[in-house]
C-alpha cells in the first residue's frame, strides 16, 4: 500500500482502478449506502405523516380555549407538556427538549470516541463509547416514559363516541384523530428501534474495544462505521422531532 | 471432475486442462457445506441464485399455464389437476378465488423471485468481480447473508402457496383495502401475512446484495480498470443496484404500515369502509397513499428487472457482432438517464385512481421522455449489429430477441404513457401485453442469453447449441404468439385479472383468440424444459469449454476454466484498454483482450492511443 501512495501517477488517477477512489474502505462505503437506503425508509414514513396530517383540519380557534377533539389535529404544545415529578405543571416541549439534548450530546461523545480511535487511544475510546451508550439508554428511557405518559392519558380524558376515553392507543386517541397516535407510535417507535439497535452495536464495539480487538487489527475503523450509523439516527430524530413536535 | 472417461477424446482433453487448474483447486479448503451451501464465493452464490431462480420460474410458469387453460378453454374439465390443487378444483372448475391468487403469485414470483433475485442475484454476483478484476465481492459474508435472506423469503412465499386459505390474492401490487382487510378475500388472511413477511426478508436480501455490488464496483476494480473501461454489463448492474438501494426501502415502509393496518388496528390506508353493510371503525387513512408508496418502488422495479438484461445484451451483441459496441458513452448516458427517470414517473400507474389531471400531464411528460434513452439503446444495438460479422450463438439469438421485444413492447409503452389513452387501456390486457413484452420477456431473454453466454465460465462446460437453437425459436415465436393477440383484447377493453371471458357478451368473440394464446403459452412453457434439461445435463455431461469460447475481450475469460475462490491464480491482471476492441483494423486477431497493453499492439493502435503506449510502459516500470 505504501508503495502505491508514493507513486505520483497513482494518486493522479484516483478512479484508475487498484485504489480506493473515495479514500474510504468498502465497509464505510457500505455503511453510507445503507444509510442512503434508510433515509428513503424514513422519508417514506415522514411523507406518510405529512399526507395524513394535511388531510386533517387544524385547530383555528383561540389558543386559550383549546380542548382535545377528534375534529382537528392536536397542537403539540398541549399534548407534550409533561415532565416526570412535576405533575400538573404545563411545560410544553421541555421534556422532549431534554431527550433531544441527550441524543445530540451522545453524538458528541461518539465523535470524541472516533477521534480517540484515530489516536489509537484505547482508554479514551472506552470512556467515550460508554458515555455514548449511556446517552442512548437515557434517550430510550425518556421515550419509554413519554410513551407511557401518552398511553395513560390525562385525568379528564375526552369523549369518544359518547364515552370518556383516557390516553391513546393505535385505535383510539383522546388527544385527537386516531391517525395522530398511529403515526406517533409508529414513527417514533421505528426510530426507537433504530436507537435500540444502535445501542446494541455500540455495546458490541465497546466490548471489542475493552478486550483489545481493534488494537490488534491496528485501527478503530469499526468505531467510525458505527459512529456513522449513530449520527444518522441522531439526524433522523431531528426530522422526527420537527414533524411531530414543532409543525 | 474426471468422470468423463466414456469418451476417449474428451478424456484426453480433461487431462490436458486438468493439470493447470488442479493446483488452484487444492487451495480450496472446507467441507461440502462451506463450499457449496454456506459459501462466501461470489461464483457459488451466483449459481445458488440462478438455480433458485430457475426453480421459481418453473413454479411461476406453471401457475400461468393453469390460468391460461382457464382463460383459453373455459369448459375444460380440470379434475386432472386435483392431485396438485386439491380443494381449489370444484366440480372440475377452477375456484375463482384461487384464480386471483394464482395471478397474484405469478406476478410476485416472476417480478421479484425470478427477474430480480434470479437475474441481478445471478449475474451481478457472478460478473462483477470477474469483469472488474476482483478476487471476490467486497464482503463475501454479507453476500452469503443476502442469498440466505432470499432463501428464507422463498421458503415463506412457497409455503404460502399451500395454506388452506390460499396465497395472497390482491394482485402483485397488493392494494389496500383488499390486502389490508382479512375479511375482504380468503387470500387476504394468512396468505397476505406471509406475503408481507416474505417480501420484508426479500428487501433485506436485495439491500445486502446491492450495497455489496456498488461498493465492489467502486473500490475493488483492478489497476487500469477505470469506469470508462468497464464493460456495459457492470455499468448496468451498478445502476440497478443503486435503484434497488433507493427504491426498495420505500416498499419496506409501505409494507410495515400495511402490516400495522392488518394486525394492530391502525388506519394508515383505511378510511370509511363498509363490509357487508357494516361500517369499519377505521377513519383518516388513504388508500391512494399506499399506491404512491408502492409505485415509488414499483416503477423503478421495472428497471431493476430490465437494466441488467440490457447490460448483458450489450456485451453479448458486441462480442458476437465482432464489432465495438456502438456509442459506448451514449449507452452509459442512457443507463444513467433511465435510472434518474425511473424515480420520477411512478404516478403513471395511477392516472385513473383519482389524481389531479394536471399532475397526470406532468407524469405523462416525464414518462414519455424515457422513450429517448430507450431509443438510444435500441438504435445502438441495431447499429452494433449493422454490418457486423455476426456469430449466431444461442446467447446472441436471445440477445437479438431481447432487442426485438424491447422495441415492440416499448412502442406500446409510448401509447400507454398518455394519460388520456390510459383511461381506455388502464388495467386491460393491453397493459398485460405491453409489460410482458418489454419487461417480462425482454428481461427473461436477457437472463437466458446470459446463461448461454457465461455457462462455460460458470461450469467449465458448454451448453448444447442445437437444443439452444430449438429453445430460442420456440420461445421467440411463442412469446409473440402469446402477447401480440393480447393487445387486441386489451384495446377491446377486456380487463386483466378477470376469471372468465365468456361471461360477457362483448368478449365472446375473443374465444378463439384466447384458445390460440393459451395453446401458444403452453407450448412455450413446455419448450423451457428443453433449456432446463440442457442446463442440468450440461453441468455434468456438456462439452468441455475452452478458455475463451466466444473469443471475448473481458477479464473473466482470462481466469482458469474452472476458477477457484479468488478467481485468478497469481496476480490479478492489469487492464490497459476498454472491453470492445473487436475487429480493430491492423490487429492480428479480431479481438484484443483488455489485458493486452498498447505497446503489444503497435500495428493497430489509433492516433490517440500512441500516448497510452508510453503510459503502459511507465506503469510496467512501476510494477
Amino acid at each position: 500500500m505504501a508503495s502505491h501512495s508514493a507513486t505520483t501517477t497513482q494518486s493522479a488517477n484516483l478512479w484508475g482502478g487498484g485504489v480506493e477512489p473515495m479514500k474510504a474502505s468498502y465497509g464505510k462505503l457500505m455503511m453510507w449506502f445503507f444509510l442512503m437506503s434508510d433515509t428513503f425508509t424514513f422519508s417514506a414514513l415522514l411523507i406518510t405523516y405529512g399526507m395524513i396530517r394535511f388531510s386533517n383540519h387544524a385547530y383555528l380557534g383561540d389558543i386559550d380555549s383549546y380542548v382535545f377533539s377528534q375534529e382537528y389535529w392536536p397542537i403539540p404544545d398541549k399534548v407534550f407538556n409533561a415532565i416526570p415529578f412535576l405533575h400538573g405543571v404545563h411545560l410544553p416541549l421541555v421534556f422532549v427538549g431534554i431527550m433531544t439534548f441527550i441524543l445530540i450530546m451522545s453524538s458528541v461523545t461518539m465523535v470524541l470516541a472516533v477521534e480517540a480511535g484515530h489516536r489509537m487511544d484505547r482508554n479514551d475510546v472506552q470512556k467515550w463509547m460508554l458515555w455514548t451508550i449511556l446517552g442512548g439508554i437515557a434517550f430510550l428511557g425518556c421515550q419509554a416514559w413519554e410513551w407511557t405518559h401518552l398511553i395513560t392519558g390525562t385525568e379528564t380524558g375526552s369523549l369518544i363516541d359518547g364515552k370518556p376515553f383516557f390516553g391513546a392507543n393505535l385505535v383510539r386517541n383522546e388527544y385527537g384523530p386516531p391517525a395522530f397516535a398511529d403515526l406517533f407510535f409508529f414513527i417514533t417507535g421505528f426510530h426507537g428501534t433504530h436507537v435500540l439497535s444502535g445501542v446494541l452495536l455500540n455495546i458490541i464495539i465497546f466490548y471489542n474495544t475493552v478486550i483489545g480487538v481493534y488494537d490488534r487489527t491496528g485501527h478503530y475503523e469499526m468505531v467510525e462505521k458505527v459512529g456513522l450509523y449513530w449520527h444518522f439516527v441522531d439526524l433522523v430524530w431531528v426530522f422526527v422531532f420537527t414533524f411531530f413536535y414543532l409543525i | 471432475m474426471a468422470n468423463l472417461d466414456h469418451n476417449p477424446a474428451i478424456a484426453v482433453d480433461t487431462h490436458a486442462h486438468g493439470h493447470d487448474h488442479h493446483d488452484d483447486h487444492d487451495h480450496e479448503e472446507g467441507t461440502f457445506l462451506t463450499k457449496y451451501i454456506f459459501s462466501e464465493d461470489h461464483k457459488v452464490i451466483a449459481k445458488q441464485f440462478l438455480i433458485s431462480g430457475i426453480f421459481w420460474a418453473i413454479i411461476g410458469g406453471t401457475l400461468s399455464t393453469i390460468f391460461r387453460i382457464q382463460l383459453g378453454f373455459p369448459n375444460t374439465d380440470m379434475s386432472f389437476l386435483k392431485p396438485i390443487l386439491g380443494g381449489w378444483i370444484e366440480g372440475g372448475k377452477l375456484n375463482p378465488e384461487f384464480y386471483l391468487a394464482m395471478v397474484t403469485m405469478h406476478g410476485t414470483i416472476m417480478v421479484f423471485f425470478v427477474l430480480t433475485a434470479g437475474l441481478s442475484g445471478t449475474f451481478s454476483n457472478f460478473l462483477i468481480p470477474l469483469q472488474i478484476g476482483a478476487r471476490d465481492m467486497a464482503s463475501g459474508f454479507l453476500n452469503m447473508l443476502s442469498y440466505w435472506f432470499f432463501f428464507a423469503s422463498s421458503v415463506i412465499m412457497l409455503c404460502s402457496l399451500f395454506i388452506e386459505t390460499g396465497p395472497a390474492s390482491g394482485g402483485w401490487v397488493i392494494y389496500p383495502p383488499l390486502s389490508a382487510l382479512p375479511q375482504a378475500a380468503p387470500g387476504s388472511g394468512t396468505g397476505m401475512t406471509m406475503w408481507l413477511f416474505a417480501m420484508a426478508l426479500f428487501i433485506v436480501s436485495s439491500l445486502l446484495g446491492s450495497i455489496n455490488y456498488v461498493s465492489t464496483v467502486i473500490n475493488m476494480r483492478t489497476k487500469g480498470m477505470t469506469f470508462t473501461r468497464l464493460p456495459l454489463t457492470i455499468w448496468a448492474f451498478f445502476f440497478t443496484a443503486i435503484i434497488g438501494i433507493l427504491s426498495f426501502p420505500v416498499l419496506l415502509s409501505a409494507a410495515l404500515l400495511l402490516m400495522f393496518d392488518r394486525s394492530m388496528g391502525t388506519s394508515f390506508y383505511l378510511s370509511e369502509i363498509y363490509i357487508n353493510g357494516e361500517a369499519l371503525p377505521n377513519v383518516g387513512g388513504s388508500a391512494i397513499l399506499f399506491q404512491h408508496l408502492f409505485w415509488f418502488l414499483g416503477h423503478p422495479e421495472v428497471y431493476i428487472v430490465l437494466l441488467p438484461a440490457l447490460g448483458i445484451t450489450s456485451e453479448i451483441i458486441a462480442v458476437n457482432s465482432r464489432k465495438p459496441i456502438f456509442g459506448y458513452k451514449a449507452m452509459i448516458g442512457s443507463i444513467m438517464a433511465i435510472t434518474l427517470l425511473s424515480f420520477i414517473v411512478w404516478a403513471h400507474h395511477m392516472f385513473v385512481t383519482g389524481m389531479n389531471p394536471f399532475l397526470g400531464s406532468i407524469f405523462m411528460f416525464l414518462t414519455l421522455i424515457i422513450a429517448i434513452p430507450s431509443a438510444v439503446k435500441a438504435f445502438n444495438y441495431i447499429t452494433t449489429l449493422w454490418r457486423g460479422n455476426i456469430v449466431f450463438t444461442p446467447g446472441m439469438l436471445f440477445s437479438i430477441g431481447l432487442v426485438s421485444f424491447f422495441i415492440s413492447g416499448g412502442l406500446t409503452g409510448v401509447v400507454l404513457g398518455n394519460s388520456a389513452i390510459d383511461i381506455q387501456l388502464h388495467d386491460t390486457y393491453f397493459v398485460v401485453a405491453h409489460f410482458h413484452l418489454v419487461m417480462g420477456s425482454a428481461s427473461f431473454f436477457g437472463m437466458v442469453a446470459g446463461v448461454y453466454h457465461w455457462f462455460p465460465k460458470m461450469f467449465g462446460r458448454m451448453l448444447n447449441e442445437k437444443l439452444g437453437y430449438i429453445h430460442f425459436w420456440m420461445t421467440f415465436i411463442g412469446v409473440y404468439c402469446v402477447f401480440f393477440p393480447l393487445h387486441y383484447t386489451g384495446i377491446a377493453g377486456f380487463p386483466r385479472r378477470y376469471y372468465s371471458f365468456t361471461s360477457y357478451d362483448a368478449f365472446k368473440t375473443f374465444g378463439d383468440l384466447n384458445a390460440f394464446v393459451s395453446t401458444a403459452a403452453i407450448v412455450t412453457f413446455v419448450a423451457q424444459f428443453l433449456f432446463v434439461f440442457n442446463f442440468f445435463y450440461s453441468i455434468f455431461r456438456g462439452r468441455r469449454a475452452p478458455m475463451n469460447p466466444w473469443r471475448a475481450n473481458t477479464l473473466e475469460w482470462t481466469t482458469p476454466i474452472n476458477p477457484g475462490h479468488g478467481n485468478w491464480v497469481g496476480e490479478i491482471p492489469h487492464v490497459y484498454r476498454w472491453p470492445y476492441d473487436y475487429s480493430k483494423p491492423g490487429a492480428e486477431e479480431d479481438f484484443i483482450l483488455q489485458t493486452t497493453p498498447f505497446s503489444a499492439t503497435l500495428s493497430s493502435n489509433l492516433e490517440g492511443e500512441v500516448d497510452l503506449v508510453e503510459e503502459t510502459n511507465a506503469s510496467k516500470a512501476h510494477a
